[in-house]
């Protein structure tokens, strides 16, 4: 597997590979200084947030910076071809750019609600924000592979120290429960997604994405049929697997409220977030270079074979999640676990614009990506403050909410109503783009003389409907409890205290409800930012044109 | 100044808005100047409204060739908006106006005005105002009260004067929420049902708006845009793969084969411009659309043949006579292309303007509401407080049929026609069956609702009475009674709304058999009620009578058995008003001597809706006027594209 002059190009290459892997590096760094930082007597006893914040800034700006420009790249609004790195293990182009820049903002994010929660405590900062970054490390692995090698390794560099994180809470022994649910069911799916590695991988003799999936795509033609070896079928639906796994989509999301209720609320947002958005951006890169969408792939041959049976999988994948997501929320009574049921289901939602194998359809997912950064991180902030004042994540403790809390209620409406997808807020902007993909996809196949691909996202278009209105009960019947009914002292004759949550988190959770405001009413930047960020990939999976395209001009 | 009438319908929408902002600064415990200060937010948009009125009114005159050549039609001052983007005269008085705002999807800030939205929106500010004044029994919650009322209102206008169908969607979906917390926090025993059933039914609703809106913006208007516009869609087009494909000779070959232009032709504007396509929300160019489907279906009855030489496009009659003139290989094919455009598009198969209309139809159906999507009104209605119900019934419900008449006809004209009879059907069972059930009624608020619902079928029933006899002057009429109904039905229903709530505020109570008497303690508030009652039934003289007569008359044409059938529920709807009048008002009850008769405020609130409703009934000539116009040119346009 490794010829010599692999070697020769990772040391030609090294130094401009570097500068590419900076904001990783950073967070590397990042990680040693706040082990070495506890050897000196003077920060043995300080809370350590400072410095995890001002790595996860210095990485973020170094993303940033990547994205403008810097380094002898060019900014994100060019024309890049995609940039292999370290001999082809990584890959460097918008669509990494971007969702660095997004896990790191991110990652940022999260430090900062930690240190208003307090969670970790002093004596646990250098351990808990070593175990976020290294987390986030793998989730930018995760982003950024072009090589079934880079793919385990991200997502079991993204899954080990989340285990941990899970079970953060030493002392409480459902986190420790969630920590170790999360590990059994991780291992499996590890190992299930290794096995399909080593079966593609045996196949084809190679474990590049782009070589692979050139490959992939000649041993499926169109109208072959299904009619191919169990090698590949297997292969596939492991791999598949695996980042179902990470991403919670059901039948493989049974890890996932038992975690988010066990776990710490800022973990929980941590995991929904940035562990959800690597394995998406995972899953997409996936999909759309065995699809042939991505420019690295400079195969002969048509991949609409490929998309005939990706397009329908990944829809019903994504039906089933939406839906069951969101039927499972209903009888949820744990905030936290509502909200993880509620992920499951975005989760679907996103699956949704992947499934329709455009171009546009993973702009969209990019795009629905930053709105749920913002609506999710935002709830779950809230119940982490909350939790700090009301001692419970019950939904019953939060009666009559807006009469003790009032800026916070109206912040957790304004991200439950987001995810709801209420305008003018970004989640309605986010799911309208979703929807938009479905539609669009559905007559592009039939344009192209595959009706019955496009009859799938036709169908999925009105499921992802009826789910929204699905979903109306368990958003407002949160809604209903903080505001319309009322506390136990009002019930009793009596004012009801106010809560006195800190100043500072209440500026926190009112900021992301203004971003949130802001981005679905001014949301054309952000969806031009995002269209920017699928620049690799192709409109849709070549059909018959490439062999007609390749006779006139050598790739 | 060239959109001077961007800025003041731009006001109009956001005032309500600034002053809910402004709510936010008050301190605690001012309770009454919270109050106020809302009031003086709907009384000044009430004003601008009213400035824009008068400015309307004179457009009218001013307009080159005044109302006559189609000044009072949205469409033909649209048409002379898009053409003065050639560089032809701007007009900052067209109360036309649109500024990009998600420039990615052409999503525009789109405002605009003729006589239907502007009956509405005076409708709207006015009983806004009234309402307004009617909230001062509201003592829990004052600022939230206030902040969401005040957000309703910018949702209800924004609503009527969208001409962008996303636009439009946004400002219809932010009524929802303030709507659900005023029902919600402020209602009756069984608030959170109503609260909870209000906002599911609409939202379903919505996604049946929304699925619509998608398909009519993945249709391909190129043909029906000025050649300017599609020439930018080129430009766009060729930054764009510019910009992503660079050098890159493979993917270019790749486009190239798929969209079947040259290599060398990609710099090249007009060949770019050959293949790209438009996409639009506006729902002007969209109902352009809407009469050329219209134009190629053929009819049912084989009164028209269709086809696609009695489409009427722009875009398509340039390539034809093209064609004509110069009739070389590439312009043929060109026309083909444009032919193909229109015969191809699914926009334009029976198939699709059948499930388009039924989602849009069943989507403002259910705000209406019509039979059998009605059940959330009596229950929501019945649990809102009164100044909610008043705006509920006297705006909300007219959404539904203005989203029918600006939306849903206009652009699929071609099922509107084809389902007519189905329609009306539905109207007639909502007027019956409103009817039948109000009697049944013994809560005063439920008999009011359901006496909605029999009253908003004449609205569905008069925009249906689908018919070209006589040019189609009877569908004009029954359309314009549909109008008159709406603007009637909204000041009588906010006027009995409000009355039942005075009741119910010295009774505690709404049985209509427990009342009786009432006239003896309450000669003013009697003398009122039986004004607004009077006005409800449809007695000549007041607002509701014309309204009904004119869509009456109209259906006479289209089909007699319904005519008679909505005749008659007239005598029904006179049974219940009469048999509550004699419960709540007439006979003698010793209980009830004691009642203060209506206060200042309760006057204030009800003398501007009894006011208007005998103005409205005795000077119908003095609404129809400027509204008739925008009605009947809508009309007059449809029948010339169907022939006789």
């Amino acid at each position: 597997m490794f010829r010599p002059e692999y070697i020769t190009d990772l040391e030609a290459g090294l130094a401009r590979d570097a500068v590419a892997f900076l904001p990783e590096l950073i967070l590397c760094v990042g990680i040693v200084l706040l082990l070495l930082l506890r050897l000196f007597r003077a920060f043995d006893r300080v809370h350590l947030g400072w410095v995890a914040l001002g790595s996860s800034v210095a990485a973020l700006a170094a993303a940033v910076g990547q994205w403008q420009g810097a380094y002898g790249f060019e900014p994100l609004e060019q024309p890049r071809d995609s940039l292999p790195l370290f001999s082809g293990l990584l890959v460097y182009d918008n669509f990494t750019i971007y969702l660095r820049v997004f896990l790191l903002v991110f990652t940022a994010l999260i430090i900062w609600l930690t240190m208003l929660t307090g969670i970790p405590d002093r004596e646990d900062s250098a351990d808990f924000y070593c175990l976020l970054f290294g987390a986030t490390l793998g989730m930018c692995l995760m982003s950024s592979a072009n090589h079934l090698l880079m793919v385990f390794i991200g997502v079991e560099m993204a899954s080990l120290p989340s285990y941990a994180l899970a079970g953060f809470l030493k002392g409480r022994r459902q986190s420790s429960e969630a920590s170790l649910k999360y590990v059994v069911y991780g291992g499996g799916a590890s190992g299930v997604m290794l096995y399909g590695i080593s079966l593609l991988a045996g196949k084809f003799g190679t474990a590049s994405l782009p070589a692979l999936a050139g490959q992939y795509i000649a041993a499926l033609q169109p109208g072959g049929g299904l009619g191919v070896d169990a090698v590949l079928v297997l292969g596939t639906l492991f791999l598949v697997i695996g980042i179902a796994f990470k991403l919670a989509a059901v039948p493989f999301h049974f890890w996932c409220p038992d975690v988010f209720e066990g776990a710490s609320a800022e973990v929980a947002g941590f995991l929904s977030v940035a562990s959800k958005g690597a394995a998406l951006a995972l899953l997409g890169r996936v999909v759309f270079t065995f699809g042939g969408l991505d420019r690295a792939v400079t195969t002969q041959a048509s991949s609409l074979g490929v998309a005939e049976y990706l397009l329908p999988t990944l829809a019903v994948f994504a039906a089933v999640t939406a839906t069951f997501g969101n039927l499972a929320a209903y009888l949820q009574t744990n905030l936290k676990r509502l909200l993880a049921y509620s992920t499951i289901a975005h989760a679907g939602y996103m699956m949704m614009g992947l499934a329709a194998l455009t171009r546009d359809g993973a702009g969209a997912v990019l795009f629905y990506l930053i709105a749920y950064l913002f609506m999710n991180l935002g709830a779950f902030a809230v119940v982490a403050i909350l939790r700090n004042q009301t001692g419970s994540e019950d939904l019953s403790s939060f009666r009559g909410l807006v009469r003790r809390a009032p800026v916070l209620t109206v912040a957790l409406s304004v991200f439950l109503l987001s995810l709801l997808g209420i305008p003018p807020l970004v989640g309605f902007a986010a799911k309208f783009q979703i929807f938009r993909v479905l539609y669009e996809g559905g007559q592009h196949y039939g344009n192209i003389g595959q009706p019955h691909l496009g009859y799938w996202l036709y169908a999925l278009l009105v499921i992802g409907g009826l789910n929204t209105v699905l979903s109306v009960v368990y958003y407002l019947k949160v809604l209903k409890v903080m505001i319309l009914e009322t506390t136990l002292e009002e019930v009793e004759g009596r004012p009801s205290p106010p809560l006195g949550a800190p100043g500072a988190s209440v500026l926190y959770a009112s900021l992301l409800a203004v971003v949130i405001l802001v981005a679905g009413i001014l949301w054309d930047p952000l969806a031009r930012v995002s269209d920017r960020g699928v620049d690799r990939f192709r409109d849709s999976p070549p059909g018959k044109e490439v062999a007609r395209a390749a006779t006139e001009v050598r790739p | 100044m060239q959109e001077i009438d961007l800025i003041w319908m731009s006001l109009l929408i956001f005032i309500p808005t600034v002053f809910a902002i402004g709510l936010l600064l008050f301190p605690k415990g001012w309770e009454e100047g919270m109050r106020w200060w809302s009031l003086f937010g709907t009384a000044l948009t009430l004003g601008v409204s009213l400035v824009i009125f008068i400015w309307y009114l004179q457009m009218n005159q001013t307009f080159p060739g005044g109302a006559a050549s189609g000044s009072a039609s949205l469409s033909a001052r649209a048409d002379a908006l898009d053409n003065a983007q050639l560089g032809a005269v701007q007009k900052g008085y067209d109360w036309l106006g649109r500024v990009p705002w998600i420039p990615r999807f052409s999503i525009n800030y789109y405002l605009g005005l003729d006589g239907i939205s502007m009956a509405l929106i005076l409708l709207t500010t006015v009983v806004s105002f009234v309402a307004m004044i009617a909230s001062w029994r509201i003592d829990r919650y004052v600022r939230g009260y206030c902040i969401l009322f005040l957000l309703l209102e910018t949702g209800m206008v924004g609503t009527f004067l969208a001409l962008d169908f996303f636009l439009f969607y946004i400002f219809w979906e932010v009524m929802l929420l303030p709507m659900y917390f005023l029902i919600g926090i402020w209602g009756g025993p069984r608030r959170e049902y109503a609260a909870i059933k209000f906002f599911l039914y609409t939202l379903l609703g919505s996604v049946f708006i929304l699925i619509a809106l998608l398909a009519f913006y993945f249709t391909d208007v190129r043909d029906f845009v000025p050649q300017q516009v599609v020439d930018q869609a080129a430009r766009d087009r060729m930054t764009e793969d510019q910009r992503r494909l660079g050098g890159r000779d493979y993917e270019r070959a790749l486009l190239r084969v798929r969209d079947g232009i040259e290599v060398t032709d990609q710099g090249d504007v007009k060949k770019v411009g050959e293949a790209v396509a438009v996409n639009t929300f506006d729902l002007m160019v969209l109902q352009r659309v809407g009469q050329a489907a219209l134009q190629y279906l053929p009819d049912r009855d084989g009164r028209r043949a269709g086809g696609i030489d009695a489409v009427e496009s722009p875009g398509l009659k340039a390539a034809r006579d093209e064609a004509k003139k110069n009739p070389t290989a590439k312009n043929q094919a060109l026309l083909k292309a444009a032919e193909g455009r229109v015969t191809g598009q699914s926009f334009f198969t029976q198939g699709f303007q059948y499930t388009m209309f039924l989602l849009l139809f069943v989507g403002f159906a259910i705000k209406l509401p019509m039979f059998p999507f009605h059940t959330w009104l009596p229950d929501a209605h019945v649990e809102a407080p009164t100044p909610i119900s008043m705006i509920l019934a006297g705006i909300l419900l007219k959404m539904g049929g203005y989203g029918i008449l600006r939306i849903a006809y206009p652009i699929c004209p071609w099922a509107a026609e084809s389902l007519a009879w189905w329609v009306s059907l539905f109207g007639i069972i909502n007027i019956v069956y409103g009817a039948f059930a109000a009697m049944a009624q013994t809560d005063f608020k439920k008999l009011v609702a359901y006496s909605s619902i029999s009253h908003m079928g004449y609205v569905i029933l008069g925009i249906a009475v689908w018919s070209v006899a006589k040019g189609g002057d009877y569908w004009a009429f029954g359309m314009n009674g549909a109008m008159y109904q709406m603007l009637g039905h909204g000041i009588s229903s906010a006027g009995m709304f409000f009355l039942v709530g005075v009741i119910y505020d010295r009774a505690h109570h709404r049985n209509l058999d427990n009342f009786r008497g009432l006239a003896e303690p309450m000669p003013l508030y009697t003398g009122m009620s039986a004004v607004i009652f009077f006005a409800g039934m449809g007695l000549p003289g007041l607002c509701g009578f014309i309204g009904e007569v004119m869509v009456v008359l109209a259906t006479w044409e289209f089909s007699k058995v319904f005519a008679v059938l909505a005749a008659i529920t007239v005598v029904i709807t006179a049974a219940y008003i009469l048999w509550t009048i004699q419960r709540v008002y007439l006979g003698v009850n010793p209980a009830y001597k004691n009642y203060k008769d209506m206060d200042l405020r309760e006057i204030a609130c009800a003398v501007p809706l009894v006011v208007l409703a005998v103005v409205l009934g005795v000077a119908p000539q003095w609404v129809l006027s400027w509204m008739e116009p925008s009605v009947s040119h809508f009309i007059t346009q449809q029948v010339a594209r169907m022939g006789p």
